[in-house]
């Protein structure tokens, strides 16, 4: 299609090339919308400790849609039954302390398993074609509809309506969900309200990212954010900032790359991330030496 | 049904790999380390690719990717735990890897070939030769008798890490073994019933068995037993079923038997505690 000889070294002109491009300019629009849900919602899920959650619903997006496929319904309904569906039956399983932890655990890997196996079975029984399974997996940002666009953006904007009502006790109660409760905030509400709107990024994101790659924008913008910050306002945009550039750069790279745009972003991301461990350890090991200097300035 | 060579040759692999599978599930649920064998099992699918990709024999990458990876998470985590946000993070660029690798593969291949991928994913246990499947099975034991050793410090320092490091356990180094182990088994399990489905095979008969006693060692025996009655179960379904492929119907007969003994448990606590009550009643009425 195109070929890094293409690209030039002015900036202007290879986005000049890539708006020519009707395709192109769909994907950055919808990779724009999921980018600052993924990144606003996967904030919170970070924050509770809700990775293998997250996971798991975006997992559960892949026999949605493949029965969808099969029966003939348009795929988005198979992402968002599926996905509310994987939600109900995580709240459900949805424990408290340590052996409790373990046993629901085991019960989202069940159900997580259990979900690709009977897309695989959808599959199979559609007449499984490899790029069918490849595009319900892997997702494809190429061949995004405007209607999709407009789709995903009345998704988002329900999505951070929920969110602005709920932010501010969610954030209590999953600091501190004991005190939270005590002072009457209603957190298994909120948890299952969450789980809900985990379920509803997670399905719109799945469209386009594929269900295994969702994850990626969910989890390392924002696990990149909390180590950067532990303000909460300033960790959602700077989480919400950090999946809006891996998904610019990443589809502008795999515009001009013959390689998929899922391992740019999952790659650029996760490089971020590296490099904010390493400075982490580096700064950390410095202010160790500053305090062990002779007549040195004393900590804070 | 035994008559098809290919019949025996996946209950022969079959009940080795789920053997295995269920009693190191009943350590990665018992642990809480259901996570990190869900990244473990999705490193097999980046690793089997990346040697589909080479053209080099796809059990080398996958054996290579899962072992390295699970040393690795051992060592980096603390106390040979690794945080759940960590594992997220290296998990999702790893399957990013794995679809870099899809594309390498797909583009150099013709499409006789392309069915290569769908089998890691999803499995090939009905498609292997005689010789894979002895080789499988002689894997698979060998992971057994491993787990089997170092079974008895293993339990120790999953349950109690605190005491076990007190009387000379070394629970790091057992933490690492244990993370190779189910690296290996991963990476055996991948071939049997793929990587996107393995989890369900080593997180549903471990939790069942935990559901349905506490004693540690009863319960890892169930959870051997749960996991090779899954795959037997669902290998002879899917011989009946001509649709339903193995791999499914195996994670959905582990499923169901998780369904079902949290039933079971519900119904006997909900019975002990009635039991319990009436007989308060009955002492109140003395």
């Amino acid at each position: 299609m195109i070929s890094l000889a293409d690209l030039s070294l002015n900036p202007i002109s290879d986005l000049e090339q890539m708006r020519e491009y009707s395709f192109m300019v769909n994907a950055l629009w919808a990779g724009t919308i999921v980018a600052v849900m993924a990144g606003a919602v996967g904030w919170f899920m970070v924050l509770r400790r809700q990775t293998f959650a997250g996971h798991t619903l975006s997992v559960t997006a892949f026999p949605g849609a493949a029965a969808a496929t099969l029966i003939g319904l348009p795929l988005a309904v198979g992402y968002f039954g599926a996905c509310g569906l994987g939600a109900v039956i995580l709240a459900a399983v949805e424990r408290d302390g340590r052996s409790g932890a373990a046993n629901e655990s085991a019960a989202i890997g069940t159900l997580q398993a259990f979900g690709l196996g009977l897309g695989y079975l959808f599959v199979i029984l559609y007449g499984g074609q490899l790029s069918s399974l490849e595009s319900l997996l892997f997702g494809s940002f190429l061949g995004i509809t405007a209607g999709q666009v407009q789709t995903l953006l009345w998704v988002l904007v329900a999505t951070l309506v929920i969110l602005a009502a709920i932010g501010r006790p969610l954030f209590f109660a999953s600091v501190d969900g004991a005190v939270a409760r005590a002072a009457g905030v209603p957190t298994r509400f909120l948890a299952f309200a969450f789980l809900a709107l985990l379920a509803l990024a997670v399905a719109a994101t799945a469209e386009i990212t594929g269900a295994l790659l969702v994850f990626s924008l969910l989890v390392t913008p924002a696990a990149t954010a909390q180590r950067l910050t532990a303000r909460p306002g300033l960790g959602v945009l700077l989480s919400v900032g950090l999946a809006l550039m891996v998904t610019w750069v990443g589809l502008t790279i795999a515009f001009f790359s013959p390689y998929p745009v899922g391992f740019w972003v999952t790659s650029l991301s996760f490089g971020i991330y590296v490099a904010v461990r390493v400075g982490e350890a580096i700064a950390g090991r410095a202010s160790i030496r500053g305090r062990q200097l002779p007549g040195g300035a004393e900590p804070a | 049904m035994f008559a098809h060579e290919f019949m025996r040759h996946a209950f022969l692999a079959g009940t080795f790999v789920s053997l295995a599978c269920g009693l190191v599930g009943y350590f990665v649920v018992l642990r809480a380390q259901v996570f990190a064998g869900d990244a473990l099992n999705h490193v097999a699918f980046t690793g089997a690719l990346a040697a589909a990709a080479a053209g080099i024999d796809i059990r080398l990458g996958l054996f290579a990717a899962t072992v390295g990876v699970a040393a690795g998470m051992g060592l980096l985590g603390r106390r040979a735990r690794p945080d759940d946000v960590v594992i997220g993070s290296v998990f999702a660029w790893i399957l990013g890897l794995g679809v870099l690798f899809l594309s390498i593969f797909i583009a150099s291949s013709s499409g006789a070939n392309s069915t290569a991928a769908v089998r890691v994913l999803f499995g090939s246990i009905l498609g292997l030769s005689a010789a894979d499947a002895r080789l499988a099975a002689a894997i698979a034991l060998f992971a057994i008798v491993a787990l089997l050793v170092m079974a008895r410090p293993l339990l120790f320092s999953s349950l109690d890490p605190e005491v076990a490091r007190s009387l000379g356990v070394p629970v790091r180094g057992i933490g690492i073994a244990f993370l190779m182990l189910l690296g290996l088994i991963s990476a055996e399990g991948t071939q049997a019933i793929g990587a996107l489905l393995l989890l369900g095979l080593i997180a549903a008969p471990g939790a069942a068995a935990r559901l349905l006693t506490d004693r540690p060692w009863r319960g890892l025996a169930l959870s051997g037993a749960i996991a090779v009655g899954s795959m037997w179960l669902g290998l002879t379904l899917s011989y009946e079923v001509a649709s339903l492929p193995a791999s499914t119907a195996v994670i959905g007969v582990a499923a169901f038997s998780y369904v079902a003994a949290g039933a079971f448990d519900f119904l006997r606590r909900r019975g002990n505690w009635s039991r319990t009550s009436s007989s308060i009643g009955s002492l109140e009425g003395l």
